[in-house]
């Protein structure tokens, strides 16, 4: 393709390893211009991102991007991304996880994260389904919900990941869909600048198996789904339980200040430092 | 004005349609030709319609869109 007629996110990926392995119309290519874009309007520096992730067909999105990446073990990208950020804190950290690898596997990893609120952004893409390995109940799947593993109708109570993530102590939180672009570009803008953990919910499609399997086959049911079930938090607030029976509930739900971890180690470091050269990763020939 | 562009490569589009559903203005039209990928790449028939609005842009997963930007009249000549 002739470059001037070339997309505008093109310049940030592997053109080689174009088009993507993702089905047609799945959620995870709306999500990474979603994210180029936000990461423009934050105007961060391309050259300083770091992106990490598991396993998953969303995992797969850093292996086509055109920065440093690491696609680490199932569940365990924040773990990896802690170690990335402390060695260097220059490092613009972003966590590439779905509601399989972060709230299944990874659960553990992600409260822990939010808890010691270290400046990474992490963008879970939540399909409610475990995609790569063919359409299990996962977490976050709503009760009712079939899947392979639930050819009745999934019976348990599902986790509201980004309440769960700001209870965990994350400092900035918000959910949107794919359906809402724009909306979900401005709030990893936020995300990446915010200074401490940050925790990015997209409802996603997986018309594959999601969508297969609960009666939306095409991308677009999907996403006329997720247009017409949200509802904005500002007005969620006023309806009951009953009310929001399977409504998607979009919007920020969390946006502070506290002490940030790597910031935190680092001036430990310093005061602890007798060398008089603090550096973040103690090595055995310091000093010598 | 400067004559409207929309190109979609073919090489990347897999043919979901988004594009042909989301845009607010209809511009795109489904296709029933295959291609020598075996993809119903949607064609931009109604290009004097578009705002130039960059959501379908946005929304395709597949970065097989341009849409060329809003060019400022003044600065025109
Ligand atoms: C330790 C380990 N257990 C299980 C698996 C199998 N496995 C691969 S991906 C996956 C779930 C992926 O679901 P999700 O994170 O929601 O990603 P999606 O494919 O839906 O984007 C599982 C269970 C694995 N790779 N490693
Ligand atoms: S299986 Fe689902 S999540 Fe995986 S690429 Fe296909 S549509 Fe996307
Ligand atoms: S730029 Fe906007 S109006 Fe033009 S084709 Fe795309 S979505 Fe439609
Ligand atoms: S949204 Fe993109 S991939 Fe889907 S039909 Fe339109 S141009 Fe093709
Ligand atoms: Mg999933």
């Amino acid at each position: 393709m002739d470059e001037n007629r070339e997309n505008r996110f093109i310049k940030y990926l592997r053109k080689d390893r174009l088009p993507h392995i993702f089905c047609a119309g799945c959620g995870n290519g709306i999500i990474m211009n979603t994210f180029f874009n936000g990461m423009e309007m934050a105007e961060m520096d391309f050259e300083k991102v770091v992106m990490v992730s598991g396993i998953g067909c969303s995992s797969r999105i850093p292996g086509y991007v055109k920065c440093d990446s690491l696609h680490t073990t199932h569940g365990r990208p924040i773990s990896f991304a802690t170690g990335i950020k402390l060695a260097n804190p220059q490092n613009e950290v972003v966590v590439f996880t779905g509601d399989g690898d972060a709230a299944a596997i990874g659960g553990n990893h992600l409260i822990h994260g939010a808890r010691r609120n270290i400046n990474l952004t992490v963008i879970c893409i939540n399909n409610n389904i475990y995609g790569m390995t063919g359409g299990q109940i996962s977490p976050t799947s709503p009760k009712g919900s079939f899947g392979s593993t639930a050819p009745y109708g999934a019976l348990e109570t599902p986790f509201d990941l980004s309440k769960l993530v700001k209870s965990a102590g994350a400092t900035y939180v918000a959910r949107w869909t794919t359906a809402q672009p724009v909306q979900l570009s401005n709030a990893i803008k936020k995300a990446l600048k915010n200074r401490g953990f940050s925790f990015i919910e997209v409802i996603s499609q997986c018309p594959t198996y999601f969508g297969r399997k609960n009666k939306m086959r095409s991308p677009i049911d999907m996403m006329k789904w997720m247009k017409e079930e949200s509802v904005i938090k500002r007005r969620a607030d006023k309806l009951s339980e009953e009310e929001l029976e399977g409504k998607i509930i979009v919007g920020e739900f969390q946006n502070i200040k506290e002490p940030e971890f790597s910031e935190k180690i680092c001036q430990l470091l310093e005061s602890q430092c007798t060398t008089g050269k603090a550096m973040v990763t103690k090595s055995a020939y310091q000093g010598e | 004005m400067v004559d409207l562009m929309i190109t979609i490569d073919e090489d990347l589009c897999k043919g979901c349609n988004i594009c042909t559903e989301f845009c607010p203005r209809k511009v795109y039209q489904k296709s029933d030709v295959l291609n020598k990928k075996g993809v119903h790449v949607p064609g931009p028939e109604n290009e004097d319609k578009c705002t130039k609005c960059q959501l379908c842009v946005m929304m395709c997963p597949d970065q097989a869109i341009k849409v060329d930007e809003k060019v400022d009249e003044k600065d025109e000549d």
